[in-house]
């Protein structure tokens, strides 16, 4: 009889177990797999087909679609602007962030206020920034005039409207916006790191620059990585500014990827032929996270995120 | 003052300079005429000084779009933030103090989440919004936008949540709270900090976004602000004070926001570290 109860008594918790998984856990596993995991599938799904958004999906196309992607030379020219914007981020952005994070990893006056100021960017929309800029940049406004009261009027550009020119004007946007978001990650992983570390370098002989390179570098490393893979995730659907400030122009110097898939699928309703673009952000995002081994990247994420917390 | 802190005030400031100058200039343009913005671009100060730009936007003529986008930006960014906050701390509790077969897999699904671009999921979004009858609606947005969110305030709430002490729930649970009591009266006020800081990151997210309500709108009534400073800004091209007085309105909430926040945002971002 003893064992009988015993029994129900634990199938009585297990079952509340159950419950509590079931009721905590459900609704937000609901509202991701059908908001965000379901329509990436979708994508995959509707890339084969032929498809306008409205009639039934019917008209199986293979890989057409993509064939017909790696074709186009606006969607080519997409993919080198999403590629440059990365290389930009890694070569300039990123160093720069880490250099300004050096620079405030110390006590010293103003210290919050620089840090107050650096960040403000990042809380506007992009494309609210987009229409700052855009008025900022036409010809003969606040940056030309400028440029010209500083003698310095042979830098003037047709910073929008040059297809040479409008990629760099959108990267130098893109960091204005962001590096202070890089920066205060950066800072909290530098003020993670024990400052006897360096001190020891120095006493015992280390140059700064040494010291920085073998001591706090390595250790920097986690932040570093999530900082590098937040910013290629970001420049790889670059969308809002570039929309709001050229469409993608001019004749498709500035188109992006998503650009591409936003004006395939919703402008010209190529439905399956914006899926299978957005399939290939889909894999670029892949061979990325693959390529940052994302077990170990979730570990770090986790680190750096969350540092805060304990 | 050593050189190498004069070398850091003046990269600093340099700097400062850089990220100040086009907000400042937004904000002193908003009081100028056309005359003056195009005439003189860079005077700094406005002569004479112009308000109607600003009363117009916040009481005028353009009062009534203003308000009406504000208030759609309000409506979604509530309920986002309220449902990806509210599911994200129910998911993480069981995450960090239930353990079950599978926990780890469901987990790993979650921060498949943070490691594509959510651009990926946009145009069957467009499709699936239609199906379940949410187009033109702003629920059809709010949703989306809460399940976009859900990973990273998952990731962020978890360690949180695993870090408040067993004895704790075992002593709730003897004085006969049940597992949800425990949660909301004990674990939530717990974990306020963690808290604030998901949910203004939540609120920045959702107030900025962009992609998804321009697809998923369909009318000028439904937009928020930032499709709507867009739009302003196309439909008065030739009035730039007009356009640079919208902006700067719009933007004042994100800006009060974050003066207010700053320490959820930024100092929850590095205070910890300090601290260990």
């Amino acid at each position: 009889m003893s064992a009988t109860s015993a029994r129900s008594g634990v199938d009585a918790r297990s079952r509340a177990k159950l419950r509590t998984i079931t009721l905590f856990l459900l609704p937000a596993l609901v509202l991701y797999l059908l908001f965000v995991l379901f329509p990436v599938v979708q994508a995959a799904h509707y890339s084969v087909f032929k498809w306008n958004g409205l009639e039934p999906l019917d008209n199986f196309v293979g890989l057409k679609n993509y064939e017909t992607a790696f074709n186009s030379d606006a969607f080519k020219t997409a993919v080198s602007n999403n590629l440059l914007i990365i290389v930009l981020s890694l070569a300039i952005q990123i160093p720069f962030s880490l250099s300004l994070a050096l620079l405030l990893n110390r006590r010293f006056p103003g210290r919050a206020a620089f840090r107050l100021i650096f960040f403000v960017p990042y809380v506007l929309s992009e494309a609210i920034t987009g229409v700052v800029f855009t008025l900022l940049l036409q010809p003969h406004a606040l940056v030309d005039g400028s440029l010209q009261a500083a003698g310095l009027g042979g830098l003037v550009q047709h910073w929008l409207a040059d297809t040479g020119i409008v990629m760099i004007t959108m990267f130098i946007i893109i960091t204005w916006k962001y590096f202070g978001f890089h920066m205060i990650l950066l800072l909290a992983g530098l003020q993670g790191i024990p400052r006897e570390l360096e001190e020891a370098a120095l006493i015992d002989g280390a140059g700064r620059w040494q010291a920085f390179r073998y001591i706090t570098l390595p250790l920097l490393g986690p932040t570093l990585r999530v900082s590098i893979f937040l910013s290629m995730i970001g420049s790889l659907q670059l969308f809002d500014m570039v929309w709001v400030m050229t469409g993608g122009g001019p004749l498709n110097a500035s188109n992006t990827m998503a650009i591409s898939m936003f004006k395939a699928g919703i402008k010209n309703q190529q439905m399956g032929y914006g899926s299978a673009l957005a399939v290939i952000i889909f894999l670029f995002a892949l061979v990325l996270a693959l390529a940052y081994q994302r077990f170990v990247l979730r570990r770090d994420v986790e680190g750096a995120l969350t540092a805060f917390n304990g | 003052m050593r050189p190498f802190d004069l070398f850091r005030y003046v990269i600093l400031l340099i700097v400062a300079g850089v990220i100040l100058i086009p907000i400042g200039y937004a904000i002193l343009g908003g009081f100028k005429s056309n005359n003056q913005l195009v005439g003189d671009p860079v005077s700094v100060f406005p002569s004479p000084w112009i308000l109607s730009n600003y009363t117009d936007v916040v009481l005028g003529a353009n009062a009534l779009v203003f308000w009406r986008e504000a208030a759609n930006s309000l409506i979604i960014a509530a309920v986002a933030v309220t449902l990806t906050v509210g599911l994200a701390s129910l998911a993480a509790f069981v995450f960090a103090r239930i353990v079950f077969p599978g926990r780890e897999a469901i987990y790993t699904l979650f921060t498949l989440g943070l490691l594509f671009p959510s651009a990926v999921a946009i145009l069957p979004l467009y499709i699936l919004v239609q199906q379940v009858g949410l187009d033109g609606n702003l629920l059809g947005v709010a949703l989306p936008q809460a399940a976009f969110g859900l990973p990273l305030t998952i990731i962020i709430l978890r360690p949180f949540f695993k870090s408040i002490p067993v004895e704790l729930e075992d002593a709730a649970k003897i004085d006969g709270c049940s597992t949800f009591g425990f949660f909301w009266r004990i674990l939530l006020p717990l974990a306020r900090p963690a808290l604030a800081t998901v949910s203004v990151l939540a609120i920045v997210g959702t107030w900025n976004a962009f992609l998804l309500p321009l697809i998923l709108l369909n009318g000028a009534d439904q937009w928020t602000l930032p499709l709507g400073v867009m739009n302003f800004a196309t439909e008065h091209v030739s009035d730039q004070a007009r356009i640079l007085a919208f902006t700067v309105i719009s933007i004042m909430p994100a800006i009060l926001f974050y003066v207010v926040a700053e320490k959820q945002i930024v100092g929850g971002l590095t205070a910890g570290s300090v601290k260990g």
